[in-house]
């Protein structure tokens, strides 16, 4: 990411990591700040943005920038175990250190929707790109019209960034709705799958915008009911992912249709994403 | 830009110049003809087709170290680039399509390998005058003699050889040849629009794709991608050997502690190519695969750089092993707009 080589990564420092969920596939988090201070001090991101990390000798997987920017001067990345490169990630602990190169792609609008209500409805790991949305409409509230969040997993141990939901329970503008596919033994939230929740809460769709990320099944019926509700294609969001090598549209296989989703992505509006070809395949 | 005369008796010297430069061309390589380096004093034949391969690896590596590191250390070394080379005998076809990626890797992100290398390399192309059986150069925006990303084209005259410079880089070349050269005349000029004309009638195969960029699309679903993508056995070999396929993968090597980050060519006709590592593939059979193969080449490239990156050199009809002929798609897709 030097001036001349957009593939050279810089250097960064995991300085905190937990565990979100656990099992075979199990998500960390890390928390990373850049080794050099000045890539620290000239690094911007906005919600909805991707980075490719790695670990030299192992390869490099695209993972949204889990953070708000408004959060400080860190990266935060929740990475499921699955292959080769998240597996190297998952043996990192406090110390170590990661490659960065990015930040990718396009982001999520937020500031032409100022002055709107925020619904994001998130899915298992879907949720860790609308994370940045969350925190980014609680650091500018009165820039907002009100956030709903509905974020819903297989089991409530699925469910991510638990510890942070509590709080927003307690302002009249944020709330939160969890849910969980099968009932649960001390389980004080929904228990049904997200699309539904969706359509029980039935959100009134005037200034509001929808944004959606989670499991392409799930993801395919949100859509649905969003226009059940009476959403515009234009007043819904979602953010695509495929597999990437480059991050900066030249390795070639991430595309949908025409559409390089590295680049001319992640972040669609369902107005445009319905005429890409290959979008939901 | 200067058009000079080469008299065949003094082509081997006209080589022999070129070799102190780092100097490839076409020689044979098995049963194919393949770009290769030329010692000092070996003979250059250009009485050949095309080459089996096409020049793209001088600018575009089928392997190619990106950086270097030290596992466990967090430091990367980026390879040197230096080293300068002259392609002797490129098709007209093959530089074109150097010039049609370069948009790709000069998109919003400067590719600094391709180009670094782009730089590094001199193209001095050879007219054709024998088109191959499955050249359709002239149906996707080139020519037998088109000068398009060369630096010096040269004419095979009969006994004797037309040399014109394209670029500065092909100014040099013919300073430096001079005292072999002599000025051009009218006669050569003649003679060349002549040859060029009748090279231009030998092509025999034609595509009309008047329309086909914008009427893609609307042939998403259609079940001709089913029928010409049957027989596919998903080798890959179409896209290795075009000359504006640019598609790569990226994939770390470590031996010992000595490892290197490098990119290699790669093909969206591989089913791993789209995989993703839960399992799902966004264009899991090769119907899909087929698919977006034509539809990059006469869509998207379209869309983003208002050129067909498809050069019609022929290769990938030539070299399937299961005859499938992208000719005869496109002819598919015309018939089903």
């Amino acid at each position: 990411m030097t001036a001349d080589n957009p593939y050279i990564p810089y250097f960064a420092t995991i300085e905190d990591n937990w565990y979100e969920t656990g099992g075979d596939r199990c998500i960390k988090t890390f928390k990373v700040v850049f080794d050099d201070p000045a890539v620290r001090d000239s690094w911007s991101h906005k919600p909805g943005q991707c980075a490719m990390i790695g670990v030299l000798g192992e390869g490099e997987s695209m993972i949204s920038i889990s953070c708000s920017p408004t959060e400080g001067k860190f990266l935060r990345f929740s990475v499921m175990k699955m292959g080769k490169v998240t597996q190297a990630l998952h043996k990192l602990e406090t110390g170590d250190k990661i490659t960065v190169r990015g930040p990718y792609g396009n982001s999520f609008p937020v500031d032409d929707w100022q002055g709107k209500k925020i619904l994001t409805i998130g899915g298992g790991i879907g949720q860790a790109p609308l994370r940045p949305i969350v925190e980014y409409v609680k650091a500018n509230r009165e820039k907002y019209a009100g956030l709903t969040m509905i974020y819903g997993a297989r089991s409530s141990g699925d469910l991510c960034f638990k510890g942070e939901f509590d709080e927003m329970s307690k302002c009249d503008d944020l709330s939160c709705h969890l849910t969980i596919d099968i009932e649960e033994e001390d389980w004080s939230h929904n228990v049904g799958f997200v699309p539904q929740m969706l359509l029980d809460l039935n959100p009134a769709p005037e200034n509001t915008v929808a944004v959606t990320c989670g499991p392409p099944i799930m993801i395919r019926f949100v859509l649905e009911n969003l226009k059940k509700l009476g959403f515009s294609d234009e007043q819904i969001y979602t953010t695509l992912e495929n597999r990437m090598k480059c991050g900066i549209g030249k390795c070639g296989r991430c595309n949908a249709g025409g559409m390089y989703v590295c680049k001319d992505g992640p972040v669609f509006s369902y107005a445009v994403l319905k005429d890409i070809p290959e979008a939901f395949a | 830009m200067s058009a000079m005369l080469l008299n065949k008796e003094k082509w081997p010297e006209f080589v022999k110049k070129l070799t102190g430069k780092n100097l490839w061309a076409p020689k044979l390589d098995g049963e194919a003809m393949r770009f290769a380096p030329v010692a000092e004093g070996e003979e250059v034949s250009l009485d050949y087709g095309n080459t089996r391969v096409p020049p793209k690896g001088a600018t575009f590596p089928q392997t190619e170290t990106m950086y270097r590191f030290l596992v466990g250390n967090m430091e990367i070394e980026e390879p040197k680039m230096d080293e300068e080379l002259v392609l002797l005998g490129v098709r007209p076809c093959d530089a074109r399509a150097m010039k049609i990626i370069e948009k790709l890797f000069r998109w919003d992100y400067d590719d600094p390998y391709y180009l670094k290398r782009r730089e590094l390399v001199t193209l001095v192309g050879l007219a054709c005058t024998e088109p191959g059986l499955n050249c359709f150069c002239s149906s996707v925006g080139g020519a037998p003699d088109s000068s398009e990303g060369l630096d010096l084209l040269i004419y095979d005259l009969g006994d004797r050889f037309l040399l014109e410079a394209v670029t500065v880089k092909g100014e040099t070349l013919i300073a430096e040849t001079k005292e072999l050269l002599t000025d051009s005349d009218a006669s050569a000029v003649k003679a060349k629009d002549k040859l060029m004309a009748d090279a231009g009638a030998k092509i025999r195969r034609t595509v009309d794709h008047d329309g086909i960029p914008e009427g893609l699309p609307g042939l998403w679903e259609d079940p001709l991608w089913k029928s010409v993508s049957a027989s596919c056995i998903g080798c890959g070999t179409c896209t290795y050997l075009c000359p504006t396929c640019h598609c790569f993968d990226i994939q770390d090597e470590v031996e010992g502690f000595e490892g290197r980050r490098c990119r290699m060519w790669d093909s969206c006709m591989f089913e791993e190519y789209t995989l993703h590592t839960s399992g799902h593939n966004t264009r899991p059979t090769r119907r899909e695969r087929t698919r977006n193969r034509i539809n990059h080449k006469y869509n998207y490239f379209v869309d983003k750089f208002d050129v067909i990156a498809c050069v019609g050199c022929g290769r990938c009809i030539n070299l399937c092993p299961v005859n499938i002929d992208i000719v005869e798609i496109l002819r598919r897709v015309k018939e089903a707009l």
